[in-house]
Protein backbone atom coordinates (compact mmCIF):
# COMPACT_ATOMS: atom_id res chain seq x y z
CA UNK A 1 0.00 0.00 0.00
CA UNK A 2 2.64 2.24 0.94
CA UNK A 3 4.73 1.90 -1.90
CA UNK A 4 1.80 2.06 -4.31
CA UNK A 5 1.08 5.33 -2.91
CA UNK A 6 4.34 6.39 -3.11
CA UNK A 7 4.70 5.97 -6.72
CA UNK A 8 1.37 7.54 -7.85
CA UNK A 9 3.05 10.80 -5.90
CA UNK A 10 6.14 10.75 -7.20
CA UNK A 11 4.55 10.05 -10.75
CA UNK A 12 2.81 13.46 -10.42
CA UNK A 13 6.13 15.20 -9.57
CA UNK A 14 7.96 13.47 -12.19
CA UNK A 15 7.83 16.49 -15.43
CA UNK A 16 8.44 14.43 -18.16
CA UNK A 17 5.98 11.90 -17.10
CA UNK A 18 2.68 12.99 -19.03
CA UNK A 19 -0.27 12.79 -16.93
CA UNK A 20 -2.42 9.86 -17.82
CA UNK A 21 -5.21 11.55 -17.77
CA UNK A 22 -5.38 15.78 -18.51
CA UNK A 23 -8.73 17.54 -18.09
CA UNK A 24 -7.94 21.33 -18.98
CA UNK A 25 -10.59 23.96 -19.11
CA UNK A 26 -13.52 21.79 -19.90
CA UNK A 27 -17.26 23.23 -19.66
CA UNK A 28 -20.40 20.96 -20.76
CA UNK A 29 -23.65 22.58 -20.81
CA UNK A 30 -26.75 20.55 -21.16
CA UNK A 31 -30.32 21.85 -22.02
CA UNK A 32 -28.78 25.15 -21.54
CA UNK A 33 -27.16 24.76 -18.34
CA UNK A 34 -23.81 24.68 -17.57
CA UNK A 35 -23.57 21.49 -16.07
CA UNK A 36 -19.40 21.18 -15.62
CA UNK A 37 -17.68 24.42 -15.30
CA UNK A 38 -14.18 25.03 -15.91
CA UNK A 39 -12.99 22.06 -14.95
CA UNK A 40 -9.13 21.78 -14.96
CA UNK A 41 -7.51 18.54 -12.90
CA UNK A 42 -4.55 15.75 -13.76
CA UNK A 43 -4.99 12.42 -12.84
CA UNK A 44 -1.57 10.29 -12.55
CA UNK A 45 -0.69 6.91 -13.21
CA UNK A 46 -2.56 4.06 -11.30
CA UNK A 47 -3.87 6.55 -8.72
CA UNK A 48 -7.24 6.08 -7.20
CA UNK A 49 -9.34 8.42 -7.36
CA UNK A 50 -12.85 9.44 -5.83
CA UNK A 51 -15.04 11.51 -7.16
CA UNK A 52 -17.32 13.07 -4.61
CA UNK A 53 -19.97 15.57 -4.68
CA UNK A 54 -24.14 16.42 -4.46
CA UNK A 55 -27.05 15.16 -6.22
CA UNK A 56 -26.46 16.94 -10.04
CA UNK A 57 -23.04 17.84 -9.58
CA UNK A 58 -22.28 17.10 -12.98
CA UNK A 59 -20.43 13.26 -11.72
CA UNK A 60 -21.92 11.34 -14.45
CA UNK A 61 -21.64 13.98 -16.95
CA UNK A 62 -18.18 14.01 -16.96
CA UNK A 63 -17.62 10.64 -16.97
CA UNK A 64 -19.74 10.45 -19.65
CA UNK A 65 -17.35 13.55 -21.32
CA UNK A 66 -14.50 11.16 -20.20
CA UNK A 67 -15.32 8.90 -22.56
CA UNK A 68 -16.63 11.06 -25.83
CA UNK A 69 -20.59 10.54 -25.07
CA UNK A 70 -21.09 14.22 -24.74
CA UNK A 71 -19.32 17.15 -26.54
CA UNK A 72 -17.24 19.80 -24.60
CA UNK A 73 -18.32 23.27 -25.18
CA UNK A 74 -14.78 24.29 -24.47
CA UNK A 75 -11.80 23.48 -23.30
CA UNK A 76 -10.05 19.74 -23.92
CA UNK A 77 -9.38 16.35 -22.34
CA UNK A 78 -5.94 14.52 -22.96
CA UNK A 79 -5.28 10.66 -22.45
CA UNK A 80 -1.33 10.16 -22.52
CA UNK A 81 -0.84 13.23 -23.51
CA UNK A 82 -3.37 12.59 -26.56
CA UNK A 83 -6.59 13.83 -27.42
CA UNK A 84 -9.60 11.46 -26.47
CA UNK A 85 -10.21 9.01 -29.52
CA UNK A 86 -6.57 8.50 -29.88
CA UNK A 87 -6.19 5.26 -28.12
CA UNK A 88 -9.16 2.78 -28.73
CA UNK A 89 -10.37 0.85 -25.88
CA UNK A 90 -8.77 3.19 -23.63
CA UNK A 91 -11.47 4.15 -21.22
CA UNK A 92 -13.72 1.27 -19.38
CA UNK A 93 -16.84 2.42 -17.88
CA UNK A 94 -18.95 0.53 -15.39
CA UNK A 95 -22.67 2.25 -14.96
CA UNK A 96 -25.00 2.53 -12.68
CA UNK A 97 -26.86 0.26 -12.20
CA UNK A 98 -30.15 1.94 -13.18
CA UNK A 99 -28.90 2.05 -17.05
CA UNK A 100 -28.29 -0.83 -17.80
CA UNK A 101 -31.48 -2.76 -19.46
CA UNK A 102 -31.59 -5.93 -17.09
CA UNK A 103 -34.65 -7.39 -19.50
CA UNK A 104 -32.53 -7.79 -22.26
CA UNK A 105 -31.66 -11.24 -23.41
CA UNK A 106 -28.09 -11.47 -23.07
CA UNK A 107 -26.26 -13.73 -20.49
CA UNK A 108 -23.38 -13.10 -18.13
CA UNK A 109 -20.50 -14.43 -19.82
CA UNK A 110 -22.67 -12.74 -23.19
CA UNK A 111 -21.95 -9.19 -21.44
CA UNK A 112 -18.36 -9.66 -20.44
CA UNK A 113 -17.55 -10.94 -24.17
CA UNK A 114 -18.61 -7.15 -25.63
CA UNK A 115 -15.64 -6.18 -23.69
CA UNK A 116 -13.50 -7.55 -25.86
CA UNK A 117 -15.60 -6.43 -29.08
CA UNK A 118 -13.44 -3.21 -29.21
CA UNK A 119 -10.04 -5.45 -29.50
CA UNK A 120 -11.80 -7.35 -32.61
CA UNK A 121 -12.34 -6.93 -36.14
CA UNK A 122 -15.13 -5.48 -37.81
CA UNK A 123 -16.33 -9.70 -38.63
CA UNK A 124 -13.52 -11.27 -36.74
CA UNK A 125 -14.88 -14.07 -34.29
CA UNK A 126 -14.06 -14.32 -30.91
CA UNK A 127 -10.48 -15.93 -30.42
CA UNK A 128 -9.65 -18.11 -27.93
CA UNK A 129 -7.90 -16.01 -25.80
CA UNK A 130 -10.68 -13.48 -25.83
CA UNK A 131 -12.62 -16.28 -24.12
CA UNK A 132 -9.99 -17.18 -21.91
CA UNK A 133 -9.85 -13.57 -20.72
CA UNK A 134 -13.58 -13.46 -20.56
CA UNK A 135 -13.55 -16.47 -17.90
CA UNK A 136 -10.83 -15.23 -16.26
CA UNK A 137 -12.25 -11.59 -15.78
CA UNK A 138 -15.52 -14.04 -14.66
CA UNK A 139 -13.44 -15.70 -11.92
CA UNK A 140 -11.19 -12.70 -10.50
CA UNK A 141 -14.85 -11.46 -9.52
CA UNK A 142 -16.34 -14.80 -8.26
CA UNK A 143 -19.09 -15.51 -10.69
CA UNK A 144 -17.64 -17.88 -13.02
CA UNK A 145 -20.53 -20.55 -12.08
CA UNK A 146 -22.79 -17.57 -13.15
CA UNK A 147 -21.40 -17.28 -16.52
CA UNK A 148 -24.37 -19.05 -18.97
CA UNK A 149 -27.36 -17.08 -16.81
CA UNK A 150 -29.50 -14.19 -18.14
CA UNK A 151 -28.36 -11.06 -16.19
CA UNK A 152 -32.22 -10.27 -15.29
CA UNK A 153 -32.06 -13.74 -13.25
CA UNK A 154 -28.78 -12.04 -10.85
CA UNK A 155 -29.10 -9.89 -7.72
CA UNK A 156 -28.39 -6.51 -7.50
CA UNK A 157 -24.34 -7.26 -6.37
CA UNK A 158 -24.01 -10.25 -8.88
CA UNK A 159 -25.19 -7.83 -11.56
CA UNK A 160 -22.46 -4.73 -10.84
CA UNK A 161 -20.12 -7.86 -10.57
CA UNK A 162 -21.07 -8.72 -14.28
CA UNK A 163 -20.50 -4.84 -15.77
CA UNK A 164 -16.69 -4.89 -13.26
CA UNK A 165 -15.75 -8.13 -15.19
CA UNK A 166 -16.34 -6.42 -18.30
CA UNK A 167 -15.10 -3.49 -17.30
CA UNK A 168 -11.83 -5.70 -16.35
CA UNK A 169 -11.98 -7.94 -20.10
CA UNK A 170 -11.64 -4.40 -21.37
CA UNK A 171 -7.91 -4.16 -20.47
CA UNK A 172 -8.43 -0.36 -20.35
CA UNK A 173 -5.97 2.11 -18.93
CA UNK A 174 -8.18 4.05 -17.13
CA UNK A 175 -11.40 2.59 -15.43
CA UNK A 176 -14.75 4.60 -14.87
CA UNK A 177 -17.09 3.48 -12.28
CA UNK A 178 -20.39 4.92 -11.68
CA UNK A 179 -22.00 4.99 -8.06
CA UNK A 180 -20.70 1.32 -7.79
CA UNK A 181 -21.15 0.91 -4.65
CA UNK A 182 -24.87 2.17 -4.40
CA UNK A 183 -27.39 -0.28 -3.52
CA UNK A 184 -25.04 -3.51 -3.27
CA UNK A 185 -24.05 -5.65 -0.80
CA UNK A 186 -21.24 -5.74 1.10
CA UNK A 187 -19.43 -8.82 -0.38
CA UNK A 188 -19.87 -7.04 -3.64
CA UNK A 189 -17.87 -4.09 -2.17
CA UNK A 190 -14.98 -5.62 -1.16
CA UNK A 191 -14.65 -7.62 -4.27
CA UNK A 192 -15.32 -3.87 -6.49
CA UNK A 193 -12.07 -2.60 -4.15
CA UNK A 194 -9.91 -5.48 -4.69
CA UNK A 195 -10.46 -5.27 -8.00
CA UNK A 196 -9.08 -1.60 -7.83
CA UNK A 197 -6.47 -2.55 -5.82
CA UNK A 198 -5.47 -5.13 -8.29
CA UNK A 199 -5.90 -2.95 -10.97
CA UNK A 200 -3.99 -0.33 -9.19
CA UNK A 201 -0.90 -2.64 -9.27
CA UNK A 202 -1.39 -3.11 -12.94
CA UNK A 203 -0.73 0.69 -13.27
CA UNK A 204 -4.51 1.25 -14.33
CA UNK A 205 -6.04 4.84 -13.31
CA UNK A 206 -9.46 4.58 -11.62
CA UNK A 207 -12.05 6.92 -10.88
CA UNK A 208 -15.17 6.27 -8.69
CA UNK A 209 -17.95 8.52 -7.91
CA UNK A 210 -19.43 7.56 -4.65
CA UNK A 211 -21.55 9.07 -2.23
CA UNK A 212 -19.78 7.15 0.68
CA UNK A 213 -17.18 9.97 2.36
CA UNK A 214 -16.32 7.30 4.74
CA UNK A 215 -15.55 5.11 1.95
CA UNK A 216 -13.59 7.96 -0.24
CA UNK A 217 -11.48 8.84 2.61
CA UNK A 218 -10.26 5.81 3.61
CA UNK A 219 -10.01 3.26 0.78
CA UNK A 220 -9.12 6.03 -2.30
CA UNK A 221 -5.68 8.01 -2.73
CA UNK A 222 -7.03 11.16 -4.03
CA UNK A 223 -10.26 12.61 -3.65
CA UNK A 224 -12.02 14.98 -6.21
CA UNK A 225 -14.94 17.33 -4.96
CA UNK A 226 -17.21 18.50 -7.27
CA UNK A 227 -20.14 21.04 -7.85
CA UNK A 228 -20.35 21.85 -11.25
CA UNK A 229 -17.31 23.32 -10.57
CA UNK A 230 -13.93 21.60 -8.94
CA UNK A 231 -14.25 22.53 -5.31
CA UNK A 232 -11.47 20.67 -3.89
CA UNK A 233 -8.60 18.17 -5.01
CA UNK A 234 -6.29 16.06 -3.30
CA UNK A 235 -5.68 14.10 -0.71
CA UNK A 236 -8.52 12.64 1.49
CA UNK A 237 -7.01 14.89 4.17
CA UNK A 238 -6.64 17.63 2.41
CA UNK A 239 -9.75 17.73 0.50
CA UNK A 240 -12.43 16.99 3.38
CA UNK A 241 -12.18 19.80 5.30
CA UNK A 242 -15.38 21.49 7.00
CA UNK A 243 -14.90 24.68 4.62
CA UNK A 244 -14.71 22.47 1.45
CA UNK A 245 -17.86 20.13 2.41
CA UNK A 246 -19.74 23.26 3.04
CA UNK A 247 -18.94 25.07 -0.22
CA UNK A 248 -19.95 21.39 -2.02
CA UNK A 249 -22.67 20.04 -0.33
CA UNK A 250 -23.92 23.83 1.21
CA UNK A 251 -27.09 23.39 3.43
CA UNK A 252 -26.94 19.07 3.25
CA UNK A 253 -24.11 19.39 5.36
CA UNK A 254 -24.20 19.01 9.14
CA UNK A 255 -21.22 19.43 11.81
CA UNK A 256 -21.80 17.45 14.73
CA UNK A 257 -18.84 17.52 17.37
CA UNK A 258 -16.81 17.57 14.53
CA UNK A 259 -17.99 15.19 11.98
CA UNK A 260 -19.29 16.00 8.92
CA UNK A 261 -22.70 14.40 8.25
CA UNK A 262 -23.97 14.69 4.69
CA UNK A 263 -27.92 14.39 4.69
CA UNK A 264 -28.52 12.84 1.04
CA UNK A 265 -31.76 11.20 1.21
CA UNK A 266 -32.87 10.88 -2.19
CA UNK A 267 -31.21 8.26 -4.83
CA UNK A 268 -29.09 9.77 -7.62
CA UNK A 269 -30.76 11.30 -10.19
CA UNK A 270 -29.40 10.59 -12.82
CA UNK A 271 -28.69 13.51 -14.76
CA UNK A 272 -28.96 12.98 -18.91
CA UNK A 273 -32.49 10.95 -18.63
CA UNK B 1 -56.75 -38.46 -46.95
CA UNK B 2 -58.35 -35.90 -47.17
CA UNK B 3 -56.10 -33.61 -45.11
CA UNK B 4 -53.83 -34.12 -47.00
CA UNK B 5 -55.68 -33.00 -49.82
CA UNK B 6 -56.62 -30.21 -48.13
CA UNK B 7 -52.94 -28.80 -47.93
CA UNK B 8 -52.10 -30.24 -51.32
CA UNK B 9 -54.99 -29.14 -53.24
CA UNK B 10 -53.71 -25.45 -53.05
CA UNK B 11 -50.51 -26.04 -53.95
CA UNK B 12 -51.23 -27.01 -57.64
CA UNK B 13 -51.77 -23.57 -58.44
CA UNK B 14 -48.51 -21.34 -59.36
CA UNK B 15 -50.00 -18.67 -57.52
CA UNK B 16 -50.37 -19.96 -54.40
CA UNK B 17 -46.91 -21.45 -54.34
CA UNK B 18 -45.60 -18.21 -55.75
CA UNK B 19 -47.90 -16.23 -52.36
CA UNK B 20 -46.26 -19.44 -49.88
CA UNK B 21 -42.86 -18.52 -50.47
CA UNK B 22 -43.77 -14.78 -49.80
CA UNK B 23 -45.48 -14.99 -47.07
CA UNK B 24 -42.75 -17.83 -45.97
CA UNK B 25 -40.03 -15.09 -46.50
CA UNK B 26 -41.37 -12.10 -45.32
CA UNK B 27 -42.85 -13.71 -42.33
CA UNK B 28 -39.54 -14.93 -41.31
CA UNK B 29 -37.68 -11.48 -42.18
CA UNK B 30 -40.36 -9.66 -39.99
CA UNK B 31 -40.27 -11.55 -37.19
CA UNK B 32 -35.84 -12.12 -37.04
CA UNK B 33 -35.65 -8.30 -37.34
CA UNK B 34 -38.51 -7.81 -35.33
CA UNK B 35 -36.15 -9.04 -32.08
CA UNK B 36 -34.71 -5.49 -32.72
CA UNK B 37 -37.94 -3.96 -32.65
CA UNK B 38 -39.27 -5.89 -29.39
CA UNK B 39 -35.99 -5.35 -26.96
CA UNK B 40 -35.59 -1.66 -28.44
CA UNK B 41 -39.32 -0.86 -27.86
CA UNK B 42 -39.60 0.69 -31.47
CA UNK B 43 -42.69 -1.17 -31.93
CA UNK B 44 -44.89 2.35 -32.38
CA UNK B 45 -42.01 3.64 -34.54
CA UNK B 46 -42.17 0.43 -36.89
CA UNK B 47 -46.23 0.77 -37.07
CA UNK B 48 -45.40 5.00 -38.23
CA UNK B 49 -43.18 3.93 -40.67
CA UNK B 50 -45.35 0.77 -42.27
CA UNK B 51 -48.18 3.78 -42.66
CA UNK B 52 -45.90 6.43 -43.80
CA UNK B 53 -45.69 3.71 -47.11
CA UNK B 54 -49.33 4.71 -47.95
CA UNK B 55 -48.49 8.24 -49.52
CA UNK B 56 -45.37 6.78 -50.73
CA UNK B 57 -47.12 4.79 -53.01
CA UNK B 58 -49.01 7.77 -53.98
CA UNK B 59 -46.55 9.93 -54.72
CA UNK B 60 -44.39 7.65 -56.92
CA UNK B 61 -47.56 6.77 -58.13
CA UNK B 62 -48.33 10.34 -59.32
CA UNK B 63 -44.57 11.28 -60.33
CA UNK B 64 -44.32 7.65 -62.25
CA UNK B 65 -41.76 6.10 -60.05
CA UNK B 66 -41.50 3.06 -58.86
CA UNK B 67 -43.95 2.18 -56.00
CA UNK B 68 -41.35 0.11 -53.86
CA UNK B 69 -39.18 2.54 -53.82
CA UNK B 70 -41.86 5.63 -53.27
CA UNK B 71 -43.24 3.63 -49.91
CA UNK B 72 -39.05 3.00 -49.14
CA UNK B 73 -38.68 6.97 -49.54
CA UNK B 74 -40.96 7.23 -47.54
CA UNK B 75 -40.73 4.75 -44.89
CA UNK B 76 -37.23 6.52 -43.87
CA UNK B 77 -38.53 10.07 -43.83
CA UNK B 78 -41.30 9.12 -41.09
CA UNK B 79 -38.28 7.47 -39.34
CA UNK B 80 -35.63 10.57 -39.95
CA UNK B 81 -38.60 12.89 -39.22
CA UNK B 82 -39.37 11.17 -35.85
CA UNK B 83 -35.55 11.41 -35.10
CA UNK B 84 -35.68 15.46 -35.84
CA UNK B 85 -38.63 16.33 -33.80
CA UNK B 86 -37.61 14.21 -30.64
CA UNK B 87 -33.89 15.62 -30.97
CA UNK B 88 -32.93 16.89 -27.20
CA UNK B 89 -35.84 16.36 -25.49
CA UNK B 90 -38.16 18.80 -27.49
CA UNK B 91 -41.19 16.53 -28.20
CA UNK B 92 -41.28 13.21 -26.76
CA UNK B 93 -40.30 10.42 -28.89
CA UNK B 94 -43.77 8.77 -28.95
CA UNK B 95 -45.52 12.11 -29.50
CA UNK B 96 -43.60 12.95 -31.88
CA UNK B 97 -44.42 9.41 -33.99
CA UNK B 98 -48.42 9.45 -32.85
CA UNK B 99 -47.78 13.12 -34.81
CA UNK B 100 -46.20 11.64 -37.81
CA UNK B 101 -47.80 8.70 -38.01
CA UNK B 102 -51.75 10.49 -38.55
CA UNK B 103 -50.58 12.92 -40.69
CA UNK B 104 -48.54 10.15 -43.00
CA UNK B 105 -51.74 8.24 -43.06
CA UNK B 106 -54.09 11.20 -43.77
CA UNK B 107 -52.04 12.05 -46.53
CA UNK B 108 -52.09 8.94 -47.97
CA UNK B 109 -55.46 8.64 -47.99
CA UNK B 110 -56.46 12.14 -49.93
CA UNK B 111 -53.13 11.49 -51.79
CA UNK B 112 -54.93 7.64 -53.01
CA UNK B 113 -58.40 8.92 -53.19
CA UNK B 114 -57.69 11.76 -55.08
CA UNK B 115 -56.28 9.96 -57.69
CA UNK B 116 -58.96 8.44 -59.72
CA UNK B 117 -57.52 6.64 -62.24
CA UNK B 118 -55.59 4.36 -59.66
CA UNK B 119 -55.62 1.08 -60.48
CA UNK B 120 -54.41 -0.11 -57.02
CA UNK B 121 -56.95 -0.78 -55.07
CA UNK B 122 -56.53 0.87 -51.03
CA UNK B 123 -57.47 -2.09 -49.47
CA UNK B 124 -54.39 -3.84 -51.06
CA UNK B 125 -52.28 -2.09 -49.78
CA UNK B 126 -53.56 -2.21 -46.27
CA UNK B 127 -53.95 -5.51 -45.94
CA UNK B 128 -52.09 -6.98 -48.16
CA UNK B 129 -52.85 -9.20 -51.19
CA UNK B 130 -50.58 -12.25 -51.13
CA UNK B 131 -51.90 -14.07 -54.20
CA UNK B 132 -51.20 -11.03 -56.22
CA UNK B 133 -47.68 -12.12 -56.08
CA UNK B 134 -45.89 -11.58 -58.87
CA UNK B 135 -42.76 -13.70 -60.19
CA UNK B 136 -41.01 -10.04 -60.33
CA UNK B 137 -42.18 -9.62 -56.64
CA UNK B 138 -40.99 -12.91 -55.41
CA UNK B 139 -37.69 -12.47 -56.83
CA UNK B 140 -37.10 -8.71 -55.13
CA UNK B 141 -38.35 -10.13 -51.80
CA UNK B 142 -35.63 -12.84 -51.97
CA UNK B 143 -33.26 -10.59 -52.83
CA UNK B 144 -33.90 -7.54 -50.39
CA UNK B 145 -34.35 -10.19 -47.79
CA UNK B 146 -31.43 -11.89 -48.53
CA UNK B 147 -29.43 -8.43 -47.42
CA UNK B 148 -31.38 -8.07 -44.36
CA UNK B 149 -30.61 -10.90 -43.08
CA UNK B 150 -26.96 -11.13 -43.60
CA UNK B 151 -26.45 -7.70 -42.86
CA UNK B 152 -28.36 -8.85 -39.04
CA UNK B 153 -25.52 -11.61 -39.36
CA UNK B 154 -23.09 -9.69 -40.66
CA UNK B 155 -23.35 -6.81 -37.80
CA UNK B 156 -24.72 -8.69 -34.97
CA UNK B 157 -22.21 -7.45 -32.49
CA UNK B 158 -22.36 -4.05 -33.68
CA UNK B 159 -26.32 -3.99 -33.35
CA UNK B 160 -26.09 -6.12 -30.01
CA UNK B 161 -24.19 -3.13 -28.06
CA UNK B 162 -25.82 -0.59 -29.46
CA UNK B 163 -29.20 -1.86 -28.66
CA UNK B 164 -28.01 -2.76 -25.34
CA UNK B 165 -25.28 -0.26 -24.09
CA UNK B 166 -24.74 2.05 -25.99
CA UNK B 167 -22.41 3.34 -23.80
CA UNK B 168 -20.31 0.81 -24.16
CA UNK B 169 -20.21 1.15 -27.93
CA UNK B 170 -19.23 4.74 -27.32
CA UNK B 171 -16.08 3.67 -25.34
CA UNK B 172 -15.48 1.00 -28.24
CA UNK B 173 -15.59 3.50 -30.64
CA UNK B 174 -18.23 2.02 -32.87
CA UNK B 175 -20.14 3.87 -34.89
CA UNK B 176 -23.77 4.59 -32.89
CA UNK B 177 -25.29 6.81 -35.48
CA UNK B 178 -24.47 5.19 -37.66
CA UNK B 179 -25.81 1.20 -36.86
CA UNK B 180 -29.03 2.79 -35.56
CA UNK B 181 -29.65 4.37 -38.93
CA UNK B 182 -28.58 1.21 -40.52
CA UNK B 183 -31.30 -0.43 -38.92
CA UNK B 184 -33.79 1.79 -39.50
CA UNK B 185 -32.83 1.24 -43.08
CA UNK B 186 -32.77 -2.33 -42.71
CA UNK B 187 -36.56 -2.05 -41.02
CA UNK B 188 -37.86 0.43 -43.81
CA UNK B 189 -36.92 -2.24 -46.29
CA UNK B 190 -38.90 -5.21 -44.05
CA UNK B 191 -41.99 -3.01 -44.07
CA UNK B 192 -41.58 -2.38 -48.04
CA UNK B 193 -41.74 -6.09 -49.12
CA UNK B 194 -43.99 -6.91 -46.31
CA UNK B 195 -46.40 -4.20 -48.17
CA UNK B 196 -47.73 -6.92 -50.34
CA UNK B 197 -48.31 -10.14 -48.11
CA UNK B 198 -49.37 -9.14 -44.45
CA UNK B 199 -50.04 -5.10 -45.62
CA UNK B 200 -49.17 -2.03 -44.25
CA UNK B 201 -51.98 -2.17 -41.55
CA UNK B 202 -50.55 -5.56 -39.84
CA UNK B 203 -46.80 -5.25 -40.63
CA UNK B 204 -46.20 -3.82 -37.04
CA UNK B 205 -47.98 -6.99 -35.47
CA UNK B 206 -45.55 -9.65 -37.26
CA UNK B 207 -42.47 -6.99 -36.30
CA UNK B 208 -43.86 -7.65 -32.56
CA UNK B 209 -46.00 -10.92 -31.80
CA UNK B 210 -43.15 -13.63 -33.35
CA UNK B 211 -40.68 -12.02 -31.55
CA UNK B 212 -42.53 -11.19 -28.36
CA UNK B 213 -43.26 -15.00 -28.43
CA UNK B 214 -39.96 -15.87 -28.62
CA UNK B 215 -38.77 -13.53 -25.53
CA UNK B 216 -40.82 -15.69 -23.69
CA UNK B 217 -39.14 -18.77 -24.15
CA UNK B 218 -35.13 -18.38 -24.64
CA UNK B 219 -32.85 -15.83 -22.63
CA UNK B 220 -30.14 -15.51 -25.54
CA UNK B 221 -30.66 -12.81 -28.65
CA UNK B 222 -29.53 -15.76 -31.17
CA UNK B 223 -32.11 -18.10 -29.84
CA UNK B 224 -34.89 -15.24 -29.79
CA UNK B 225 -34.05 -14.82 -33.14
CA UNK B 226 -34.45 -18.08 -34.43
CA UNK B 227 -37.81 -19.09 -32.43
CA UNK B 228 -39.17 -15.89 -33.41
CA UNK B 229 -38.27 -17.10 -36.94
CA UNK B 230 -39.78 -20.22 -37.31
CA UNK B 231 -43.03 -19.07 -35.28
CA UNK B 232 -43.05 -16.14 -38.13
CA UNK B 233 -42.67 -18.48 -41.03
CA UNK B 234 -44.81 -21.12 -39.33
CA UNK B 235 -47.60 -18.84 -38.75
CA UNK B 236 -47.55 -17.21 -42.61
CA UNK B 237 -47.52 -20.80 -43.65
CA UNK B 238 -50.61 -21.85 -41.43
CA UNK B 239 -51.92 -18.21 -41.95
CA UNK B 240 -52.30 -18.78 -45.92
CA UNK B 241 -53.94 -22.36 -45.49
CA UNK B 242 -56.76 -20.92 -43.09
CA UNK B 243 -56.99 -17.80 -45.34
CA UNK B 244 -57.44 -19.92 -48.37
CA UNK B 245 -60.05 -22.43 -46.73
CA UNK B 246 -61.79 -19.99 -44.90
CA UNK B 247 -61.45 -17.28 -47.41
CA UNK B 248 -60.80 -14.26 -45.28
CA UNK B 249 -57.70 -11.82 -45.69
CA UNK B 250 -54.42 -13.33 -45.93
CA UNK B 251 -52.66 -10.82 -44.02
CA UNK B 252 -55.20 -11.12 -41.03
CA UNK B 253 -54.79 -14.97 -41.24
CA UNK B 254 -51.40 -14.99 -40.73
CA UNK B 255 -51.50 -12.62 -37.63
CA UNK B 256 -54.15 -13.93 -36.01
CA UNK B 257 -52.04 -17.23 -36.13
CA UNK B 258 -49.36 -15.13 -34.27
CA UNK B 259 -51.37 -13.71 -31.80
CA UNK B 260 -53.05 -17.65 -31.27
CA UNK B 261 -49.09 -18.97 -30.71
CA UNK B 262 -48.44 -15.86 -28.45
CA UNK B 263 -51.32 -16.50 -26.28
CA UNK B 264 -50.55 -20.23 -25.94
CA UNK B 265 -47.22 -19.36 -24.78
CA UNK B 266 -47.96 -16.92 -22.47
CA UNK B 267 -49.88 -19.33 -20.54
CA UNK B 268 -48.05 -22.63 -21.37
CA UNK B 269 -44.54 -20.79 -21.17
CA UNK B 270 -41.91 -23.22 -18.84
CA UNK B 271 -41.58 -21.53 -15.65
CA UNK B 272 -42.92 -18.05 -17.14
CA UNK B 273 -46.60 -19.08 -18.14
CA UNK B 274 -49.13 -17.89 -16.39
CA UNK B 275 -50.79 -20.76 -16.07
CA UNK B 276 -48.06 -22.34 -13.83
CA UNK B 277 -47.94 -18.79 -12.01
CA UNK B 278 -51.67 -19.48 -11.09
CA UNK B 279 -51.44 -23.33 -10.02
CA UNK B 280 -48.41 -22.40 -7.83
CA UNK B 281 -50.44 -20.20 -5.55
Amino acid sequence: MTSQHARSTTAQILPDEPARLEVAGVKVSYNGHLALNDLSFQVAHGARLAVVGPNAAGKTTLFKALVGLIPLKSGHIQIHGQPLGHHQDCVAYVPQREEVDWRFPVTVYDVVMMGRFGQQGLLQRPSPSDREMVMNSLEQLGIADLAERAIGELSGGQQQRVFLSRALAQNPHILLMDEPFTGVDFTTQEAALDLLEHLQSEQVTAMVSTHDLTLASERFDQVLLLNKRMIAYGSPQEVFTPQNLSRAFGSQVLFLDGVAVVDQCCPPEDEFE
Amino acid sequence: MEILDALLTPLSYTFIQRGLLAALMVGVLCSVIGCYVVLRSMAFLGDAMAHAVLPGVAVAYLLGRNLTLGALVAALVVALGVGLFSRKGMVKEDTAIGVLFAAALSLGVVLISSIRTYAVDLSHILFGNVLGVSSLDLWLTAIIGSIILVSILLFYRQFLVVSFDPVLAATLRMRVGLFNNLLLVLLALTIVISMQTVGVGLVAAMLVTPAATAYLLVRRLPTMMLVSGFIGGFSSLVGLFASYHLNVASGAAIVLTTTLIFLLVFLFAPQKGLVWDLARR
